[in-house]
């Protein structure tokens, strides 16, 4: 997400390809060192739809479609 | 005579040449710079409005159905709170079930579910700090998603990183009742509808 501009494709590609792994993790860690935070969106096994919050490329599950990244929650007025 | 003068004027000129010439050619620079016409980016209306339709899309991805009709019809999404004992020690429910209404651009709202007791208002922002989108905000809809996914992915993070106030600074007590009793009513119509027509979607209609 970016601010005035709505969703943005940072990157796309296959993690079961090397080369493809390798660039989405270097997005990925360049998405948070910019301060953002990422998300997951997921369905649980009751079908209750959630995010899940992820801090690495580890925590993300293999099988996950996409990767939201946003920014990181300050408080508010 | 004449030719005295003549000469005369020549070695004026020569002599303030020196300190006219610099001073000519600056406000010659100065008046081209003037009527140089400068770059500008061309003010796109349509920009933002793309932005929230692709939010809007973006949203309707990953929430439930029932969450993406309430925020297309009341303009709010409810997330049902976590924690076992309410969303802050102040805010003890006793076991009692709570809920967030999430609006755009406003505070987080917690609110008793079975009372509508209102509980306290969560002030959160997602303030861009990267360069040189840091002045806009985020389109209504990615605002609402940012805070769904801070809550359902971890609740605690987010009313901790949130500046609590009592209800009534940002949201109007009144408003917040009023949304909460739609809602109910959105809720009845829905379950009526349901009860009717089982094999569609209640209340279903196209975006």
């Amino acid at each position: 997400m970016k601010p005035g501009h709505g969703e943005v494709l940072i990157a796309e590609g296959d993690v079961e390809l090397a080369e493809d792994e390798l660039r989405l993790i270097e997005e990925f860690r360049q998405q948070l060192d910019a301060g953002l935070w990422a998300a997951v969106p997921m369905i649980d096994d009751a079908g209750r739809r959630q995010a899940h919050m992820v801090k690495t490329f580890e925590d993300v599950p293999r099988d996950a479609d996409r990767v939201i990244f946003f920014p990181r929650a300050a408080g508010g007025r | 005579m004449l030719l005295a003068l003549v000469a005369t004027a020549l070695v004026a000129v020569a002599l303030l040449s020196e300190e006219l010439f610099p001073r000519v050619e600056e406000m010659w620079a100065r008046h081209r710079a003037r009527r140089r016409l400068t770059p500008v980016t061309a003010y796109d209306p349509g920009r933002e409005r793309r932005a929230e339709q692709r939010a809007r899309a973006l949203l309707r991805s990953c929430v439930n159905e029932e969450e993406w009709a309430m925020y297309r019809d009341l303009g709010f999404i409810r997330v049902w709170g976590t924690q076992s004992d309410g969303p802050t020690e102040s805010d003890a429910t006793g076991g009692a079930a709570y809920a967030y209404l999430i609006y755009p651009h406003r505070a987080i709202v917690a609110y008793l579910a079975q009372t509508h007791r209102l509980l306290n208002e969560y002030c959160v922002a997602f303030p861009d700090e990267t360069r040189p989108y840091g002045s806009a905000r985020l389109p209504d809809s990615d605002d609402v998603l940012a805070k769904w996914m801070a809550l359902t992915g971890d609740e605690n993070r987010l009313i901790s990183t949130a500046n609590m106030h009592l209800p009534g600074r940002q949201l109007d007590p009144t408003r917040v009742k009023r949304d909460l009793w739609r809602l109910s009513q959105w809720e009845r119509a829905r379950m009526r509808d349901a009860a009717q027509n089982p094999t569609s979607t209640p209340l279903d209609t196209s975006n």
